[in-house]
């Protein structure tokens, strides 16, 4: 099978399918010891003393490391992603529940946690900062006194827009609109959690990781930093990875813990966490508490939003974004409209909770953005009695208006919106629905009808703009074309489940005529593969796509040269089709790549200043931003005497502009909207007043099953990027970003005969009973 | 304090000294190299660890190894024979049935358990059985129409392993 793009089957399924995958926990090493972390019960004590005689005594012990180790190391404390520094291992008091306080090393992983259980710590508990909206009022409890100047739980305050002019319009429209909301703090959990195998060998100096990372070459770079080893003698090897979703972007104290537990015993140490460490300690998502406002004519269309945001970072400030962007990329939050101005102002703050603040297939806070604007649109139209798909017909971008520049300064590249919104209604049959809700609802069914409209902002990012502690999110790749025609490409970002293998050697086959079997993708190793920031925010196909796409198209231009001097014409003379260079007029007289791939190894004379061989790279540094779109539309029964909400019938439309594989495509919208409806209706990391984690285990943490999704219905349009090489966009996160708003906004439909304007998720039957009691809100939300 | 745990797994007779406390789950990964079984939550949950114990899908973290001492288990592993996959196997391939394949194991071995008892399960069945798994990947809709696939094309002589 020749020829790039298409559905075809993914490579890496055969060894999935046989159970011969490679995750972390499968490596096995000789001498390979095992580490557990002692996590603290408390949310906010300070450390009085950590006595581990009793731990090191236990005979298949072999080190306990503690926060005073990695002091006198110097790795007490390590960077994050947003500049912050957080404890690897505590020496002065704890910021929040689960944190890490000493680490064992033992000869297998019961011994080491048998071993955490002889350890004894000594706290002092201090009040904890639990509610956000709180951290800030004087007299609060300071979560980071170990931040030189630091008097208040005050991380940043940012703002986009023009507020002035916003303000304008607001006092000027005739109709407007407020509605406070919160977008709950939920967890990636991807169902393989974090993990590490650490192997320091002291006489070569060399340190070899294996683990569970999003990113390996930033990982190397950071492991550099934290423990002084020269970066030469790091190799970090991502082996097959269990799901991300975000979770696997940052490095974590355990990951440390291990390495330092190798350092000091000289044997390979493996560290797995397990799933309630993994809900309490790593990267949690969103927590924004928003207030949206619109402004309008009483037609319907909008001129103006605004918006302030209060940001609960939790104890560190861990956000994997690019660092202009402390809110990441919310400024996207003007939606798929034409508006007249935008303005919004966000703060972030300290409390005593696990660290992190993006992931979870989030965009970087696109989630929450869109989740904002959708909302607020639908409030509007409840305040207007206006049909929710109308009053979006009403505002959205025309396809002459692209590229576009919103409010914000954001430079949307390309789409047909009414386009897609069209098809959804179409594949939907929304106007029969809209009958069929009338009808029911007369006899005491609720059905919900609600609409999303997204736009999303991905392939972070041009270097001038988008950096990771100072790291340009460019990627490098690198293209080898064997003698006898079949290829090796090199990328530098890393599945988790995306199918790389498989849709990178669609494009170099697509480029160069190939099978994309002869297309070997090698990944997930730092010592195999050229330096790059790895696989978030949807970036891999408008980032490394892109590259890859480039760097095939210099092979084709080196294989023109090589066919010329082959056929001793000019390469000016030369046609491509796929797969062979010919003479133009003659295409008889052509040769193949696998014949030019021969040549260019060989003996033959090639003209001056042309070398040999067809291999080539690549740094893609992307002009733009790719904005995928679309419109989804979620139908819901919910019942009026229980609150459960059963989603009926979901509709997407999405636009990422040209599939390389268009069943890949298609299966990540799956998943992620099932996302929408787990953080819509389930998922919720809640903590009560003491600042105990209430999302702890998967019997607290609620993830839907198969039983919970509906068959999905999916539509498509096309509108490729007019900047990427082949037109694509990145659509990885699209569906959990455009998911949820449509979920909740059916919900909410649906409760319209109780005159429900909003709930905030998730969407339980117990917070649907209370919406219908009146009661839709958590008192403690007003922002002020 | 150990104990000797004798069983029968894919076919083939393991005796082990093993802790008491030792979890079928680490038994099949650590004791016996097994590694295509996953772990993912410890309470039952997401189901990354379903093998069959005496031709049963079970949530093999909250199996004592000792439990298993006697009896039969059978793995992911074992799905392949004499070369020629599992109809399971080629329906997830070819309806794209996974993406980062952890839960992959789990899902095939209860959709084998499944067609075994109900050749030609409908959808609502299939959801019903894989209930008690989690996909984080898919939303489940491959997932289904894989085991559809495996139901429609029991006997797979036209589709032989190597084309897919």
């Amino acid at each position: 099978m020749t020829g790039g793009f298409g559905s075809r089957p993914r490579k890496e399924d055969q060894r999935f399918i046989r159970g011969r995958g490679t995750y972390v926990d499968d490596v096995k090493l000789p001498g390979m010891l095992y580490g557990a972390v002692l996590r603290s019960p408390y949310p906010h004590a300070r450390i009085i003393s950590v006595d581990t005689v009793a731990a090191e005594a236990h005979p298949r012990v072999r080190a306990v490391l503690t926060g005073e180790t990695l002091k006198q190391r110097g790795l007490a404390w390590m960077p994050t992603l947003s500049g912050d520094q957080q404890a690897v291992l505590v020496t002065d008091k704890v910021r929040f529940q689960g944190q890490e306080v000493a680490f064992v090393v033992a000869e297998d992983h019961y011994a080491a946690r048998d071993a955490l259980e002889l350890i004894d710590v000594e706290y002092e508990p201090l009040p904890p900062v639990v509610d956000a909206l709180r951290a800030l009022d004087p007299g609060a409890p300071l979560v980071r006194d170990d931040l030189d100047g630091t008097s208040s739980n005050h991380i940043f305050d940012w703002e986009t827009g023009d507020a002035d002019r916003t303000d304008a319009v607001f006092r000027a429209a005739p109709v407007t609109v407020s509605q406070d909301m919160l977008y709950p703090r939920v967890h990636p959990a991807p169902l393989e959690t974090c993990g590490i195998v650490a192997s320091w060998e002291k006489i070569s100096g060399k340190l070899t990781v294996w683990a569970t990372s999003q990113a390996p070459h930033a990982h190397r770079t950071l492991y550099s930093m934290v423990t002084g080893l020269p970066e030469h003698k790091i190799r970090v090897i991502s082996p097959d990875i269990g799901g991300g979703f975000g979770a696997k972007v940052p490095i974590y104290p355990g990951y440390l813990c291990a390495i330092a537990g190798s350092m000091i015993t000289g044997q390979p140490v493996k560290w797995m966490e397990d799933r309630s460490e993994n809900l309490m300690s790593t990267a949690f998502a969103r927590d924004f508490h928003m207030r949206g406002e619109l402004a309008a004519d009483r037609d319907g269309k909008i001129r103006a939003v605004r918006v302030k945001v209060l940001a609960d970072h939790g104890a560190f400030n861990g956000a994997a974004q690019p660092s202009k962007f402390p809110a990441g990329f919310f400024g996207v939050f003007t939606g798929s409209y034409d508006l007249e101005a935008a303005h919004c102002q966000v703060t972030g703050v300290y409390t005593n909770k696990a660290p992190g603040g993006v992931a979870y297939s989030c965009s970087f806070r696109i989630t929450e953005a869109v989740y904002l604007v959708e909302r607020m649109v639908d409030v509007l139209a409840f305040e207007l009695d206006m049909d929710p798909a109308e009053l979006r017909m009403r505002n959205l971008l025309c396809p002459g208006q692209f590229p576009y520049t919103c409010q914000t300064g954001w430079v949307y590249d390309s789409g047909d919106y009414p386009r897609a919104l069209r098809l959804a209604m179409d594949i939907a049959g929304y106007e029969n629905l809209r009958k069929e809700q009338r009808a029911e609802r007369v006899r005491g069914h609720l059905i919900g009808i609600g609409l999303s409209f997204f736009t999303e902002a991905v392939g972070a990012g041009p270097r001038k703009h988008m950096d990771i502690l100072g790291f340009g999110m460019a990627d490098g790749v690198e293209l080898r074309i064997h003698p006898t025609g079949t290829a090796v490409l090199r990328i530098a970002v890393q599945t988790q489940g995306q199918g790389h293998e498989t849709t990178f050697a669609q494009i170099v086959a697509e480029e160069l005529g190939l099978s994309p079997d002869d297309v070997e993708v090698v990944h997930g190793d730092t010592d195999q593969t050229p330096f790059g920031l790895g696989t978030y925010g949807s970036r891999s196909t408008p980032v490394s796509g892109a590259a890859t796409a480039i760097v095939a198209r210099k092979v084709r231009e080196r294989a023109r040269v090589v066919a010329a001097a082959m056929l001793e014409v000019g390469a000016d003379d030369l046609e491509w089709e796929p797969g062979r260079w010919f003479v133009r007029g003659d295409p008889d007289s052509g040769r193949t790549m696998t014949e030019i791939a021969l040549a260019a190894h060989s003996s033959l004379e090639l003209p001056a200043g042309v070398e040999g061989h067809l291999d080539a790279t690549c740094v893609y540094n992307p002009p733009n931003l790719t904005y995928p779109f679309g419109a989804y539309i979620c139908v819901v029964d919910v019942d009026p005497g229980t609150g459960k909400v059963d989603v009926r019938r979901f509709i997407a439309v999405d636009d990422c502009g040209v599939r390389i594989n268009p069943m890949i495509v298609e299966g990540q919208v799956h998943g992620g909207l099932a996302d929408g409806i787990g953080m819509a209706l389930m998922e919720s990391i809640a903590f009560d007043a003491e600042g105990n984690c209430l999302g702890g285990s998967f019997m607290d943490y609620l993830l839907p099953t198969a039983l919970e999704c509906p068959s999905w219905e999916l539509g498509a349009t096309v509108t490729p990027s007019p900047h990427h090489p082949i037109g694509a966009k990145g659509v990885g996160e699209s569906a959990t970003v455009g998911s949820a708003p449509a979920v909740v906004n059916a919900v909410i439909d649906a409760l319209r005969p109780y005159g429900v304007r909003h709930a905030d998720m998730p969407l339980t039957p117990a917070q649907v009973w209370r919406a219908i009691q009146g009661r839709p809100f958590r008192t403690d939300l007003a922002i002020t | 304090m150990t104990m000797r745990v004798a069983v029968t797994v894919n076919g083939t007779e393991y005796a082990r000294d093993v802790e008491p406390r030792l979890l079928l789950i680490h038994f099949i990964r650590d004791e016996l190299g097994l590694t295509g079984s996953h772990w993912g939550c410890d309470t039952s949950n997401c189901g990354s660890c379903v093998v069959w114990l005496d031709r049963k899908p079970v949530k093999a973290c909250t199996v004592l190894a000792a439990m298993a001492d006697g009896r039969i288990v059978r793995t992911v592993e074992d799905l392949e024979r004499d070369g020629r996959l599992d109809p399971v196997q080629q329906g997830f391939v070819a309806c794209h049935g996974l993406q980062c394949g952890f839960c992959t194991s789990g899902m095939m071995m209860t959709a084998r358990w499944l067609l075994d008892r109900n050749p030609d399960p409908d959808e609502a069945e299939i959801r019903e059985a894989i209930s008690g798994q989690i996909c984080r990947c898919t939303g489940y809709e491959n997932i289904v129409r894989s085991v559809r696939w495996a139901a429609q094309n029991p006997g797979n002589p036209e589709h032989p392993a190597e084309t897919l």
